[in-house]
């Protein structure tokens, strides 16, 4: 009798620390379930709608995912995403180890490297693509000036179709080496010594134990760095925007800056919601299975 | 000829570092050219920004750009936009995740871990696909910006203070940063605490709070940051000048206008100059923020 009193008192009445607990949370709760968990929900919704603010709604169904194989803006896009990541990623993931790695061996002025190579990390995106532009411009740029003291001639950069992406790419990469050196060097000093010394008696080379024990060691480090910076990379968006717009002839267009020129120049936000759904699924599809993959090294290794 | 062998291997290894030296200077020289071509660009007059091959070094120096940025560019509003929205985000995201943190680290309740579960799940999502439906959102804020009750007739926090700032509150990430700190303090403090029959929201504010400094900078900084170069969500709600931020400003002067240079980089400085300055003198909070995620070897 006394424990069911008790038992139903637990289920019905709220301790001291749970009646805090609700104050305490509730905030957070608030602003996370408004403004992050019902629009991510509610954007499928709108996904079926042709919702456009002016117009009167109207259920779709799925007439704007069969529109977007139609839409030959949005392949491009996605070839252009794709194209963005696959350059930006090797080399970004490259180099961020190889800085890592230099600036975690015994050198001087450690910190000061540490700390140039972080700058950019901290700049605004729209701040560098104006810096760019400025190093860029085919008549007044200082990389043409460069270029044409050792005898090569302007080049039109991002006023080119065919170099307008490497050039993003490659402020890209310059721009996030220091975010991927801080990862890597977090990892490296996570290492072992004795593992090197072990592999110095067994007479190991600097090769080798760089193939046989730092690169391993990094696996976990490299998986996430993948992982992140393939979802960074498709959703570039600010110096697509302040750089070229999409330009010069949609030759620099991705898919974020299709989603705002379709929900926020066209007001065509039905369509630009079940675009912004797609490039979901191709992150969450492509994080599955670089996860997978990297599952299946584990266990065949 | 086993000491000249060793002779030869020592020569080697000093060229290979001197090597490795003159790479690792290129390498942060070219990291800087871009920054210092930037400062240089926003002091040199105009006739010789425009010089080709350009003028590296300059004996006229001039705050022309600087004036012309701040009057003419309008980039005190911006300036000062960016600053409120960043300083208020800052300050509220710090009493909301740390009361998250609170609640999620130090005290007992029914459902504790799958809300906190849902908590890290809002920070694993790209905020992109809720992009729109936000928008809507803060449009139909009621009561505001000429709204009834119901949210309708009005144009809501489109263009205004809080809606750059609102719906950037409450970070998962900032949550699971600070409620892993919470936790390493140790449970007698507000035991004691409790017996003494000290409430909740003192233990909190008298106890916690203090210990937690380093992870609260940490979370400061963080946010900070990310407000003031944030992008796409400020483009998408403010349409007028008054309330434009800083990145949107420089965006606008470059496309209005027959680019002038000086005048840009002058902007373009601006809005580098409090990011850049804040990660120098918080170095420490920087490193101690990526140790703090836990990742790991």
């Amino acid at each position: 009798m006394v424990t069911a009193v008790r038992a139903r008192k637990k289920q019905a009445g709220l301790t001291q620390q749970e009646k805090a607990a609700i104050v305490f949370v509730f905030p957070l709760l608030f602003f996370l379930t408004v403004y992050w968990i019902i629009p991510s929900l509610s954007s499928l919704y709108f996904s079926l709608t042709n919702y456009s603010v002016v117009l009167k709604t109207k259920w779709v169904g799925l007439e704007n995912f069969g529109r977007l194989f139609e839409d030959v803006l949005f392949w491009r896009s996605l070839k252009n995403s794709a194209y963005f990541t696959l350059g930006n990623i090797p080399l970004s993931i490259a180099s961020g180890l190889l800085v890592a790695m230099t600036v975690n061996s015994a050198i001087r002025f450690r910190n000061a490297f540490r700390v140039i190579f972080y700058l950019p990390v901290v700049t605004s995106s729209i701040a560098l693509s104006m810096v760019w532009l400025w190093l860029l411009d085919p008549h007044f740029g200082l990389v043409n000036a460069a270029l044409g003291v050792i005898g090569i001639d302007p080049q039109q950069w991002l006023q080119s179709t065919t170099q307008a992406m490497p050039s993003i790419v490659i402020m890209s990469v310059w721009g996030g080496v220091g975010s991927t050196m801080i990862i890597y060097l977090a990892g490296l000093q996570g290492i072992p010594d004795s593992l090197y010394e072990a592999a110095q008696v067994d007479g190991a080379n600097r090769w080798q134990s760089f193939r046989y024990i730092t690169l391993p060691s990094l696996q976990p480090i490299t998986l996430y760095l993948l992982v992140t910076s393939i979802i960074g990379s498709f959703q570039i968006f600010g110096p697509i925007y302040a750089m070229t717009d999409g330009g010069p002839a949609f030759a620099t267009t991705t898919i974020v800056h299709q989603i705002y020129i379709n929900g926020f120049r066209y007001f065509n936000m039905g369509y630009a919601a079940a675009q912004s759904w797609v490039l979901f699924m191709i992150l969450l599809g492509l994080s599955v299975a670089n996860l997978r993959l990297q599952v299946y090294g584990f266990v065949s290794d | 000829m086993r000491a000249r062998g060793a002779n030869r291997r020592d020569w080697v290894r000093t060229v290979l570092k001197l090597l490795g030296y003159l790479l690792l200077t290129a390498a942060a020289l070219s990291m800087l050219v871009p920054f210092a071509w930037m400062i240089f660009t926003s002091f040199k007059p105009r006739q010789v920004i425009f010089q080709m091959p350009p003028v590296i070094w300059t004996t006229q120096y001039t705050l022309e750009h600087y004036l012309k940025a701040l009057t003419q560019g309008k980039f005190d509003i911006y300036f000062r936009n960016s600053f409120i929205v960043s300083g208020f985000t800052t300050l509220a995201n710090l009493l909301i995740v740390s009361m998250g943190g609170y609640a999620f680290s130090r005290l007992k309740w029914r459902g504790r871990d799958a809300t906190f579960m849902v908590v890290l799940a809002t920070a694993m999502l790209p905020g992109l696909i809720a992009l729109i439906p936000t928008f809507l959102i803060v449009k139909y804020t009621p009561l505001a910006g000429g709204n009834d009750i119901l949210g309708q007739g009005g144009t809501g926090w489109l263009d205004s203070y809080p809606g750059l700032i609102v719906p950037a509150l409450g970070g998962g990430f900032s949550v699971f940063l600070v409620r892993q700190f919470f936790s390493t303090l140790p449970r007698e403090l507000e035991d004691a605490a409790r017996v003494d029959g000290c409430s909740e929201y003192r233990i909190y504010s008298q106890i916690i709070m203090p210990l937690s400094k380093p992870v609260l900078a940490v979370v400061s900084i963080f946010t900070f940051q990310a407000s003031w170069n944030d992008f796409l969500w400020p483009l998408v709600i403010v349409q007028s000048d008054r309330m434009r931020t800083i990145q949107l400003g420089l965006t606008l002067f470059r496309s209005q206008h027959n680019v002038e240079w000086g005048i840009l980089m002058a902007g373009t400085a601006l809005a580098t100059a409090p990011t850049v300055a804040l990660f120098l003198l918080a170095q420490r909070y920087f490193v101690q923020g990526i140790a703090l995620t836990g990742i790991k070897g």
